[in-house]
């Protein structure tokens, strides 16, 4: 950001530093929460009299209760197994649905559109009701796949519009351009339209797989065993018993598992961003 | 390389339609512009030969081949878009092998054609370059360069000057002639403007409203419109059309265009138009015939005198602007010779180059 002829420093701290501030405090905050609780010891943890934001003796107990004595690692491999699948069966769909419906026209083709985006609008809290009752007659009640299964129920109309709205900023002249060159339609799509696509399916990719990583009420619902639970729902079922809430070890199970994500999306913030704001130029 | 013949061709939309019934014979080798107003139905035609438009009704051929149900990549033809549709994920190099590549073309055979085509345009330093990294005027030759290695049976160009700005407009022109006569092959040049295709035609098209006006030379659309459309469309600063009635002068016809204005016509004219005596008429001239008094050239000269409105110097020549009923007529007149705005001139007008437009049918008589 460059500073304008004439701008004031003062200027700028208003209108720029602390609005700034402001907010990367409010985003990072959370996660400095998380790291100093689960590094207290609980004789810390529960004194009114010491201040919350410091630790005196550093500990690692609660983070060696988390990996020792609960199946953390094994809700890692779960959630992380179901976002992948979940996210790769969702984008396949959505790349498909949302460029048939950005360029194709057929009978319907807006009134298919629309019934997607409305199909994204019911709420999950009233979605799965039916859907146990498809989980319990598929026979998948209990396992990682009634996960992979229902999260597209979101993920793909999610993907689709987000797509749609890509691949509208796409100029349709690239690929007719493509086709009298010799290109069939989906070569056409396969060497023009998806290689300009790609922020736009990296941006649906890292959104579906926050969503199914953060998921909670369905893998809720669907599991039962402790072995197949994702960390969401592993670590407030185990962690929380009854009224007792075993705060160091629930924020250290907070910390690793929001982490990975931050990290993904830190790799891929450019094209995220330009994904966002679709940007294809000839 | 290959004739394109268009025999009744139709498109409709839904309700409108927006190509009705058009017939054409392109030649081997020819420059065809189809030029008409937005709207009128030259882009959907051209897309429908392309295979980029469904064809609702008549026939397309290239070649001997009926293409109505041909997919646009088994054409064989090319296409330069108005903005050029660049593919903005390759080099100018991957870009213009692209069609060659599909094809499954030699890789040294692709890369002689690549190299003939950047040769002929120019671009040989551009290769590696991006769309991204060139300018307007290259991408144009990048786009032209595309079509060009594809040695295809027909270059089709949609618009292809009109993202540039004028001066480049002017000079790309002169350089699309050129390679036509390098590179000898059929095209059909889609525009809007009427200079365009003046200069670059063998044959203009003119088209509105889904239909074919007129079909000629540059010089026959001028010289001979068939059409008040056509009249008016063709030529810059545009025809003047003057309400008129076709009056008795002693033996021969007249024609009176105000209380103080009647030409007279000659005898192969009052011939001509003896069947609109006393009708209401349009006169149609074109400002260069409309000159300061001169020496007369022809005996179908004549002289008559005006008041002056406005005067609009263009260097080479004055555009003078007069009032005839409530109807602005525009003089091309020698800059020395004009009078001041408010006073009479003398006009030498060409008789020979009038055109007599009957409004109800909008049909040159």
């Amino acid at each position: 950001m460059n500073a304008m002829v004439g701008e004031t420093y003062f200027r700028r701290l208003v209108v720029f530093y602390i609005p700034l501030f402001l907010f990367v405090f409010a985003m990072l905050f959370p996660f400095a929460w998380m790291l100093i609780t689960s590094i207290k010891p609980d004789a810390e943890l529960y004194n009114p009299r010491i201040s919350p934001f410091i630790v005196r003796e550093p500990t690692l107990e609660h983070w060696e209760s988390l990996f020792g004595t609960t199946l953390f690692i094994r809700w890692a491999v779960n959630t992380l197994w179901v976002a992948i699948a979940s996210t790769a069966v969702s984008l396949f769909a959505g790349v498909l649905a949302g460029y048939a419906l950005s360029r194709l026209v057929f009978r319907g083709s807006t009134m298919f559109g629309i019934m997607i985006f409305v199909t994204y609008l019911v709420p999950p809290t009233l979605l799965f009701i039916p859907l146990t009752g498809v989980v319990t007659w598929m026979g998948l009640q209990d396992t990682t796949w009634s996960l992979i299964f229902t999260y597209p129920t979101f993920l793909v109309p999610f993907c689709t519009w987000l797509l749609m709205g890509y691949f509208q900023t796409i100029p349709k002249e690239l690929e007719e351009c493509a086709r009298i060159d010799g290109a069939t339609r989906l070569q056409a799509m396969s060497k023009i339209v998806l290689p300009l696509a790609v922020p736009g399916i990296l941006s649906a990719g890292i959104f579906a797989f926050t969503l199914s990583w953060n998921e909670f009420l369905y893998a809720l619902v669907f599991i039962h065993s402790p072995e197949t639970k994702t960390i969401p729902v592993g670590v407030t079922s185990e962690l929380i018993k009854g009224d007792v809430f075993f705060w160091g070890a629930l924020m250290a199970g907070a910390l690793f598992g929001s982490v990975p994500v931050a990290i993904v999306y830190s790799f891929f913030v450019e094209h995220y961003v330009s994904g966002m704001t679709g940007a294809v130029k000839g | 390389m290959a004739q394109i013949l268009l025999k009744n061709l139709r498109k409709t939309y839904d309700e409108t339609e927006a190509v009705r019934g058009i017939n054409l014979d392109i030649d081997h080798n020819e420059f065809v512009v189809l030029v008409g107003p937005s709207g009128c139905g030259k882009t959907t035609t051209l897309r429908m030969i392309a295979g980029l438009e469904e064809i609702t009704g008549g026939e397309i051929f290239i070649g001997e081949r009926l293409i109505n149900n041909v997919p646009p990549r088994d054409r064989d033809i090319a296409m330069v878009f108005q903005n050029y549709a660049l593919y903005p994920h390759m080099t100018v190099e991957q870009n213009m092998s692209f069609g060659l590549r599909l094809r499954k073309v030699a890789k040294a055979e692709i890369e002689r054609r690549v190299k003939h085509a950047a040769d002929i345009l120019n671009i040989g330093e551009l290769l590696e370059r991006r769309p991204k990294q060139l300018s307007g005027g290259q991408r144009q030759r990048v786009a032209m360069g595309r079509a060009i290695v594809r040695n295809p049976e027909a270059f089709l160009f949609d618009e292809p000057l009109s993202n540039l700005d004028a001066k480049l407009r002017v000079q790309m022109r002169t350089e699309i002639k050129k390679i036509h006569q390098r590179v000898q092959t059929t095209v059909v040049y889609v525009t809007h403007d009427q200079v365009e295709a003046m200069t670059l035609a063998d044959r203009i098209v003119v088209m509105n409203h889904g239909i074919i006006e007129q079909v000629g030379s540059p010089q026959e659309m001028y010289e001979a419109p068939k059409t008040r459309f056509v009249a008016g469309f063709i030529g810059s600063p545009a025809m003047n059309f003057v309400p008129c009635r076709i009056v008795e002068r002693g033996a021969a016809l007249g024609v009176r265009l105000s209380g103080d204005i009647t030409l007279d016509l000659s005898a192969e004219q009052s011939k001509r138009y003896r069947g609109y005596l006393d009708k209401e008429m349009v006169f149609g001239i074109r400002p260069e015939h409309i000159t300061e008094r001169r020496q007369h050239t022809n005996e179908n000269q004549l002289d008559f005198g005006c008041t002056v409105e406005v005067l609009e110097p263009m260097g080479i020549d004055t555009m003078v602007f007069m009032d005839i009923e409530g109807v602005e007529v525009t003089a091309r007149a020698a800059p020395k010779a004009v009078s001041n705005p408010g006073e009479t001139m003398m006009f030498t007008i060409d008789m020979n180059n009038t055109h007599l437009i009957d409004p109800k049918t909008d049909k040159v008589v």
